[in-house]
């Protein structure tokens, strides 16, 4: 690695609605709500500070996964100012100068707010998802409303895509029919895109008092001043050195420095996509003397794909892997689909999630069961080891001093003596979306072409003080056919293996009985997909 | 138009959208406002021995540490009696406030509240019902309501059955926390700024805590992020804190609850636990019930009288009850004070039955919906009459379950699920329909009245002011429609005035659904107080009787020859000149009703609304997971006022009552420590739990007679309606096995779900493993 000459910039420097603010000693670890609020844009909402609410939602344009900027929602509670130095912010009060956008708009005419308090974290979320093309529930599940029971929202979702693309589905035609239907002249009409144009015209000009007419129609278009924002703006991730009588901030470019960096200070906090450090800054208030971030080191934002197995730099946000492996591994597609919600996905990291060691962490039970190696360097080099010994006990892990994670391996090779690979996750909490599990289990199985399995992975989340493998009962499952009896037979085995605790998600005994009959699950689901029941004995 | 029976968006969503409404803590801060933040208890129960702030004030920025030392009035919040210090002397639950810091910021205040040293002696908690009613500690004596001959009913019953239903509370999650700001004028006088529910009670509470009479307080509420009941009572403490700040400080004080804190501290919708034995005929008939009923109200009495009194009245949810008693108690727990939620008791009396009712008919073998049925009031005279003695005269609880069933095809439904459930062993479909009927109005007959103030100015513009609060339900929106209409001029005339205790006096809490028909008859007769002053001058100017003038369209003209009018803004300019008064108040008191609270009978309810829900939901054997597939409801808002608002009610209410039956757990640990304190543990639906197919009728040709421009309260009914997704999950549970009793906790978490799976499976006649692998 070459040591880059670049001259650190000693400034916090964002734009802020097309407005570009210089942060002179503000600490570097103030929430990016905490600053909007205290410079008076209180248009931000805070429901909880935990992340959890989304009432706090605004949109960064960062990158997608294709490197190309886009717009994300992000929870502003979570976020240190640090950060997002360089980069542009949207917030609710940046998005209608003399009209409303389509996605304010169409949430006006379908009733989608009520007290109006989770409001402006919606329409950040529908703005970032508005330009994305994917304005559906998945863009909001990480947005609570206490009010509407969330059916006006999901009409105002449809109504602003079917402006934007003129998609005639059947489910925007409903929506937009329920909202003519319900409008002033009561009138039918065929051309939904057209229709749900004429819907939202009438709001964005009369609700701030006669401005021109086509207002949807101009977001339309290429002159969408939002869209040219996206092709003008290039994010500023120059490296960063900035202090405050307290705090000082790093934001290195390159890996070498941040190793030179975590020598000098080893008492330094490595921050990524903030997600869970920064609940330490917003819901604690806990203050750090040395941040470094790693947003701008490219080296850690890489997914590289071999023949072998795909690589995923430590710092790559979720939802990049969402979008760059999807198909890749079922089990991390259908985990990732349960992470969290959107806001969080945009900036929780691969690396964070492995690296916070939590026994409930999503990702670690999908990795376990792919049997996933960490990659770690320090300043002295760099090594290897199976996920499986990272984990040394409740939130700690095999990390030295002065170490980071650079990167996961993930093999895509199944074992030669297979046929075929089976491989799913499941994740159960108190609800389905946005929870954190009670159990999360991974399983993987290869089976030769007697139906015998020739390799298992049983990993858990949830159940013990670590992420972690029933690997007895993965050996006993060696050389079984892969049957109803098989699994009946290891059940008693698989639930003895670990010593759940009893806490607010959930009983010890029902930890138990999910470790058992997920398994169970993945049987029936794999056999349901699978049609191979010719081959499966009761 | 924008006037009564249009659907009308929020009068705030274009400020909702844009980021532009105003909440109390947003707006422009009064120098030298200071913040205060609380030192939270570590025990359920303990006597405070020292309290030791001499650290605190080392810390830059802390102004003052406030105990009950420093207040000039009464130390108490109690709004029904007074058993609620502001600042105890004895830990009532775990979390109770002890003092609260006052700092030049809020971070300052945090960072001296954690340097405040307290000293306490435990004391052994009891944590809950059960243990409340071993250990008989109750708020007050049992409340009982008989009718019939319950004990011989029962003895002669071909059927009894005997159980217990058991439900958990709910948090409100309202999206803004208990806010406040107190701006002492320096004169005595303070000017409140809160996010509450009831600003006249929050002013007499405020006024009581300083010591001064109520003319000397100000409430204003601009608009809440949310409320259901949760800022009815429960901001009085929080404002009173601020006031006590305000007034030692003489400097403005703001409070913004942090969420965590917001979750301790607050009470919630009420747990409670019913007894019961039930008699039944051998077709499903109840012809007795008899009832205890615990009601778990929490450290304080707050508002759980009326709480228990609105359940024991709605333990009948739509079913005639031949013969019964019930008995009601408030237990006393170390727990935070429960409180007003939406529905106010009332969803917890209605659980207890429709749990009765399933009960029955797995017993008999006989389909639920056919037992409800079966036991519906009905008729005239006693089978149309509740327990209560009042006769429904207006019972549409059949009319609404009909089209339900069509507008659902629950016949066919029933048949589809039936044959999923034969073709899969491990996940299994249950679908069920539910009645609500809900009494409306205020049981404290003193509160059904209401008041409004209306002034025109001689531009022709006009501000409106209401007793009522808006908290996103849409009741100011709803309020310009009525005021617009009965006026004859165009909405956009109107300025919806912050609700405030200087414009209508003595108000009553915006709650019991009643915020529109309370408020929208005084704005009504405001409106025309005015319009027959403007009358009389139009009257002149055009040369005609009053009474033969229309007012429409911003034009008062000739009802038969439309051509000779004049404009409202140059009637009010002649009503100036001519010095007529251009300001009136409404008021407006309900009709008929009245309580004998010494017989509990009466007609506390003026009328009553319906609704009938239809849900289908899919349950995961393996998990206890379930996925809400489909809901159909039809619900009677008489002739809607605004159909998006009624509908936003509906749907919002509903999904509000399935968070609580199947989602929303609060936990509480052996030491009665709140553990359920964030979004993060606390799991109000999102999105993703909403099904594609979800239909709302409301039911047509519904106007109610006597009420403001026919329409119907909607407040609260609709979260009734999630009832039918418990029993849907129930349904699918039975499927799981053949046993005739499916005990299901509330909430079904899948937890819970999984167990009462377990429970079927081990009680059904079929071996639960012969059911698992038959059919693989």
């Amino acid at each position: 690695m070459t040591h880059s000459p670049e001259t650190p910039n000693t400034q916090l420097r964002l734009t802020i609605n097309g407005e570009v603010v210089q942060l002179q000693n503000v600490s570097p670890s103030l929430t990016l709500l905490q600053y909007l609020q205290q410079s008076g844009r209180t248009g931000t909402k805070e429901g909880c500070g935990d992340g959890d609410c989304g009432a706090c939602t605004v949109a960064i344009i960062g990158e997608d996964a294709n490197g190309n900027p886009c717009y994300q929602a992000v929870n502003s509670c979570l976020i240190p100012l640090g950060a997002v130095a360089g980069r542009e912010v949207v917030t609710v009060e940046g998005l209608a100068k003399d009209r409303l956008h389509p996605v304010q708009a169409a949430m006006v005419k379908t009733g989608g707010s009520q007290c109006g308090y989770c409001t402006p974290g919606f329409i950040m979320s529908m703005f970032a998802a508005y330009y994305d093309g994917k304005l559906d529930d998945a863009a909001v599940e990480g947005n609570l409303c206490r009010c509407t029971g969330y059916l006006p929202i999901r009409r105002a979702a449809q109504l602003a895509i079917s402006s934007a693309s003129g998609v005639a589905n059947e489910t925007a035609n409903g929506a937009v029919n329920d909202s003519i239907n319900g409008s002033i002249n009561g009138s039918e009409n065929a051309d939904t895109h057209t229709a749900a144009i004429g819907l939202l015209n009438e709001f964005t000009n009369c609700a701030l008092h006669g401005v021109d007419h086509e207002s949807v129609d101009l977001f339309n278009s290429e002159s969408d001043p939002f869209r040219q924002r996206l092709t003008a703006v290039t994010a500023d991730l120059r490296s960063i050195s900035y202090s405050t009588d307290q705090q000082q901030f790093y934001r290195p470019t390159e890996l070498n420095h941040v190793l030179a960096l975590l020598h000098q200070h080893p008492d330094a906090t490595l921050v990524a996509g903030a997600t869970d450090l920064g609940l330490e800054m917003s819901h604690h208030r806990r203050a750090f003397p040395v941040l470094i971030s790693l947003e701008a080191v490219s080296d850690l934002k890489q997914i590289r794909r071999t023949e072998a197995g795909v690589e995923i730099g430590a710092a790559v946000p979720l939802s990049q892997i969402e979008a760059n492996l999807h198909g890749v591994f079922p089990s991390l597609d259908e985990m990732l689909h349960w992470f969290a919600a959107r806001q969080v996905r945009n900036r929780a990291t691969i690396g964070g999630n492995i690296g916070t060691a939590s026994p409930i962490g999503d990702l670690p039970p999908v990795l376990l069961a792919l049997d996933a190696e960490v990659e770690l360097v320090s300043a002295q080099g760099h090594r290897v080891m199976p996920l499986a010994n990272f984990f040394k006990g409740y939130r700690q892990t095999d990390l030295q001093s002065g170490e980071l994670i650079r990167a996961v391996h993930i093999s895509t090779q199944i074992t030669p003596s297979a046929t075929r690979r089976f491989s799913q996750s499941y994740k159960v909490g108190k609800r389905g979306t946005d929870d954190i599990s009670i159990v999360a289990a991974a399983f993987t199985v290869d089976l030769d072409a007697a139906d015998q399995i020739v390799h298992a992975r049983l990993s858990y989340g949830g159940v013990a003080a670590t992420p972690v493998r029933a690997v007895q009962v993965e050996q006993m499952l060696i050389g079984q056919p892969w049957s109803w009896t098989t699994i009946q037979q290891v059940k008693p085995a698989l639930q003895a293996a670990f010593t759940p605790l009893t806490d607010l998600r959930g009983t010890a005994d029902y930890r138990r009985m999910l470790i058992g009959n997920l398994l169970e699950k993945f049987f029936v689901e794999i056999n349901e997909s699978q049609r191979i029941n010719q081959a499966v004995h009761y | 138009m924008s006037g009564v029976g249009k659907r009308r968006s929020h009068e705030s969503a274009v400020g909702h959208v844009t980021g532009k409404a105003v909440y109390t803590d947003e707006q422009r801060p009064p120098h030298g406002m200071l913040s205060v933040y609380p030192v939270l208890a570590p025990h359920a129960k303990a006597r405070i021995l020292e309290i030791d702030w001499t650290a605190a004030h080392q810390i830059p920025g802390c102004v003052t540490v406030l105990s009950a030392a420093d207040v000039p009035g009464q130390n108490d919040t109690g709004v029904i009696v007074q058993d609620e210090p502001l600042f105890p002397t004895e830990i009532s639950y775990w979390g109770q406030a002890v003092v609260w810091v006052v700092g030049e910021t809020e971070q300052a205040a945090r960072e001296a509240a954690a340097k405040v040293v307290v000293k306490y002696e435990p004391i052994e908690p009891i944590l809950s019902i059960q243990a409340a009613v071993q250990a008989e500690s109750f708020h007050t004596q049992p409340q009982v309501i008989r009718r019939g001959e319950p004990g011989l009913a029962l003895a002669q019953a071909k059927h009894t059955l005997t159980g217990t239903v058991e439900m958990n509370g709910q948090d409100h999650f309202y999206l803004e926390t208990q806010t406040s700001w107190v701006i002492p004028d320096g004169e005595g006088h303070y000017q409140v700024y809160a996010s509450t529910q009831h600003p006249s009670e929050t002013q007499t509470i405020v006024a009581r805590v300083l010591g001064v009479p109520n003319n000397q307080v100000v409430v204003t509420c601009l608009r809440m992020g949310g409320g259901f009941g949760g800022k009815e009572s429960q901001a009085n403490p929080f404002a009173a804190v601020a006031a006590v700040a305000a007034h030692k400080t003489g400097r403005p004080v703001r409070i913004k609850l942090k969420r965590q804190h917001d979750m301790i501290l607050t009470g919630k919708r009420h747990g409670f636990l019913g007894q019961y034995q039930v008699g039944f005929t051998a077709d499903g008939q109840i012809t007795a019930l008899d009832l205890d009923l615990y009601c778990d109200g929490g450290w304080s009495l707050d508002l759980s009288p009326p709480v228990l009194l609105r359940a024991i009245l709605h333990v009948d949810n739509a079913y005639y009850i031949p013969n019964l008693e019930v008995r009601g108690r408030i237990v006393k727990t170390n727990k935070a004070s429960n409180t007003a939620f939406r529905g106010f008791g009332g969803p917890q009396g209605m659980i207890v039955m429709e749990d009765i009712v399933d009960r029955i008919a797995r017993t008999l073998e006989i389909p639920p919906e056919v037992i409800r049925e079966r036991n519906f009031y009905h008729g005239t005279g006693e089978t149309n009459t509740t327990h209560y003695r009042q006769e429904i005269f207006d019972n549409r609880i059949a009319r609404v379950w009909t089209e339900a069933k069509t507008k659902a095809n629950f016949a066919e439904r029933q048949a589809a699920v039936a044959q999923f459930n034969q073709a899969n062993p491990y996940k299994k479909r249950g679908i069920a329909i539910t009645p609500v009927k809900f009494g409306i109005s205020f049981n404290k007959v003193q509160y059904n009245q209401a008041g409004a103030l209306i002034l025109v100015y001689t531009d022709g513009s006009i501000q409106l002011n209401h007793g009522g609060t808006e908290m996103g339900q849409g009741l100011h929106t709803k309020m310009l429609q009525v005021a617009a209409t009965t006026l004859g001029v165009k909405i956009e005339r109107f300025r919806m005035m912050p609700t405030s205790t200087d414009k209508v006096p003595n108000t009553s809490a915006t709650a019991a659904s009643s915020g529109s028909d309370l408020n929208g008859q005084a704005v009504k007769d405001a409106c025309e107080t005015i319009k027959s002053r403007l009358a009389s001058v139009a009257a002149n100017l055009l040369n005609l009787a009053p009474t033969a003038l229309i007012f429409a369209d911003d034009w008062i003209f000739c009802a038969t020859d439309p051509s000779r009018r004049v404009t409202f803004t140059d009637v009010v300019q002649q009503a100036y000149n001519e010095r007529i008064s251009l300001s009136a108040t409404g008021y407006y008191r309900t009709p008929e009703i009245f309580w004998d609270a010494n017989t509990n009978t009466g007609k506390p309810f003026y009328y009553y609304a319906y609704g009938t829900a239809v849900s289908e939901v899919e349950v995961d054997g393996f998990t206890g997971t379930f996925k809400l597939r489909q809901v159909d409801i039809v619900h009677d808002v008489g002739e809607s006022i605004n159909s998006l608002v009624d509908r936003g009610q509906i749907e919002g209410g509903f999904v509000q009552g399935m968070g609580w039956l199947t989602m929303e757990e609060l936990v509480w640990d052996e030491q009665g420590r709140f553990r359920s304190d964030a979004p993060s543990t606390y799991k109000i639906p999102t999105i993703s739990e909403i099904p594609e197919h979800f239909e709302v009728h409301l039911l047509e040709r519904a106007a109610q007679d006597g009420v403001i421009y026919g329409s119907k309260a909607v407040g609260e009914p609709p979260l009734m309606l999630a009832m039918s997704v418990r029993e849907a999950i129930r349904a699918a549970v039975a499927a799981f096995g053949q046993a005739n009793y499916v005990p299901l906790a509330a909430p079904a978490t899948p937890e819970a779900t999984l167990r009462a799976i377990e429970c079927v499976r081990a009680h059904s006649r079929v071996p639960a493993d012969s059911q698992l692998t038959a059919s693989v």
